[in-house]
């Protein structure tokens, strides 16, 4: 008989009593603002602007202050929150071209036009802790540089690239120069400059231009198109579009990848609203763009080229645009005749189980009570455990005759 | 959007303003109607595979917009990233207080100031950068 129940209530609002005491922590330390959290761990907040599919720097901080820095608990806010809001429509898409850039590495050309930008980055650091970061650092020259300040006090705060001697060409910023001219205002992707010697697989849109799928709407089926598998990676988990990219380089789909080229900047968001029939600037965005260069295909009757995987991501997050990448083209296996022998080249595996809410929704509720489900099982591993101990008991009576 | 009209240039640099710098602008809140309130909402922002091939859907961003018109009928709109409404509701009476101001005028003025002071913020973004450009030399070996 299935007796229903209820009880917890008490239970679970002194949990939220609780939760907001551990959230705090010890008062003695003083709370730290959204506005501390959105400035300084800017890297954290674009992880959930990208796994909440939500772009605003503002309700990232916020959730991960709400959620303790539970940067999956905090996508997970974003998501509920986002569907709450009403849809205004879809943007002019995005002109990575024209992004103002603060960050643009290639592996594949060391003199590109525009050139090696290195931005900010934690990749020539050497990963020692710098303690002075253990109390509060003076703030940086309004250039970062500069006026007169020694070079390891502008740098405190950041990881500083090694003193070198100054007038070492390689040295960044040489002794007396206190500003450079700007940036290119427009830098070549670099596919595209594989691509204007026919080398690089065409990248064009497909006839009419159509509007993407939206997998927030619809249902996702398979196989699935490329538009539903970047909005898929683009909203995935970051860990697992990692691990799945690991895979492909050690063998599990390999595809001998090459970044041709890793863009960090900020981009304007065009929309055209219905009543005012034209293009209204909404602001600027910050995204990482990832474009990796891959080994050869061909057909009869196009010759070999490379071939490309693309990463697009909010925020400065260049391991996920990387991740992307090179699973956006192992997913193009089917597409180019390829076998599909391994995780990162099966789209239905990898669409399913990139989003960390489902994912964490599903491993998560196995908390929740299943007490009749469990009550089931007992009963019938109990009636299992019976049914054996009579048939051993049938056949202890049988064995005496069969032995004579 | 390769050339702005004068009022997507305007909007665009309000949509990029704080709000306090909207409020200074703009001085005095004329009368007006609310013809829409503001809202906040998203909009689906697109991105294109290898960055110029299909569309596809990147993620959606906060966007607050608000329609206001003038006691003169004018009316103004503000579409911008983000869940200010106070903002938009500012930036959309200086839309329509634009629209009727000659070019030259004293708020025509005020926002070519604060595009300016966008364009310098970018210049500067973009000099930092500049400073982190590799420059390669070869070593020489053998010699």
């Amino acid at each position: 008989m299935y007796v229903a129940v209820k009880g917890g209530e008490a239970a679970i609002l002194a949990t939220h009593d609780l939760v907001a005491e551990a959230r705090r922590g010890d008062p003695a330390v003083p709370e730290i603002s959204v506005a501390q959290i959105r400035e300084q761990q800017a890297l954290a907040c674009a992880r959930v602007m990208n796994e909440g599919s939500l772009y605003d720097q503002d309700l990232a901080a916020l959730a991960l202050k709400q959620s303790q820095g539970d940067v999956i608990e905090a996508a997970f806010l974003m998501r509920a929150y986002r569907t709450t809001l009403p849809r205004f429509g879809s943007s002019e898409p995005l002109d990575t071209a024209a992004m103002a850039i603060r960050r643009r590495v290639s592996a594949t050309y060391k003199d590109l036009p525009g050139g090696q930008v290195l931005g900010p980055t934690y990749d020539y650091t050497h990963r020692l802790f710098d303690f002075a970061l253990m109390e509060p650092q003076q703030a940086p020259s309004p250039l970062g540089w500069g006026e007169g300040m020694p070079r390891d006090a502008q740098n405190a705060g950041s990881p500083s690239v090694p003193s070198s001697d100054p007038a070492s060409p390689g040295h960044l910023l040489p002794q007396g120069e206190k500003e450079r001219a700007p940036l290119d205002a427009t830098m070549p992707r670099v596919p595209d400059i594989l691509g204007a010697e026919g080398l690089m697989e065409a990248e064009e849109p497909p006839e009419g231009d159509p509007r993407p799928f939206d997998l927030t709407r619809d249902p996702v089926s398979f196989p699935a198109d490329r538009d539903v598998r970047l909005q898929s990676m683009a909203r995935g988990d970051e860990g697992f579009l990692l691990g799945l990219g690991y895979s492909v380089q050690r063998g599990f789909g390999g595809t001998h990848p090459f970044v041709g080229e890793v863009r960090v900047g900020e981009v304007a968001v065009e929309f055209v609203p219905e009543e005012l029939g034209f293009a209204v600037d909404l602001g600027d965005v910050t995204l990482t763009e990832c474009q990796m260069v891959n080994q050869f295909q061909g057909s009869k009757d196009v010759p070999p080229q490379f071939t490309r995987g693309y990463g697009l991501v909010f925020g400065h997050s260049e391991r996920k645009a990387m991740s992307m990448s090179l699973v956006d083209r192992a997913l193009k296996a089917r597409d180019f005749g390829e076998a599909t022998n391994y995780p990162a080249q099966q789209d239905e595996f990898v669409l399913y189980h990139a989003d960390n809410v489902e994912a964490a929704g599903f491993v998560e509720h196995l908390k929740l009570p299943h007490y009749v489900d469990f009550q089931g099982e007992l009963e019938l591993i109990r009636r299992i455990r019976r049914e054996r101990e009579e048939r051993l008991a049938q056949e202890q009576n049988a064995m005496p005759e069969a032995a004579e | 959007m390769s050339q702005k009209t004068p009022r997507q240039s305007w909007m665009a640099t309000l949509a990029r303003a704080s709000r306090a710098e909207i409020e200074s602008l703009l001085g005095d809140p004329p009368e007006h109607d609310l013809l829409k309130a503001p809202e906040t909402g998203t909009v689906m922002v697109e991105g294109r595979a290898g960055g110029a091939g299909r569309r596809f859907n990147l993620g959606e961003a906060t966007v607050t917009r608000c329609v206001v018109r003038l006691s003169n009928g004018r009316m103004g709109f503000s579409y911008a990233l983000g869940r200010d409404g106070r903002k938009a509701r500012l930036a959309a009476l200086l839309d329509a207080r634009l629209q009727d101001e000659a070019e030259g005028s004293g708020l025509h003025q005020g926002v070519a100031t604060l595009a300016a002071q966008q364009a310098s913020a970018r210049d500067l973004a973009s000099r930092k950068a500049a400073a982190t450009k590799v420059d390669f030399f070869t070593l020489v070996r053998g010699a």
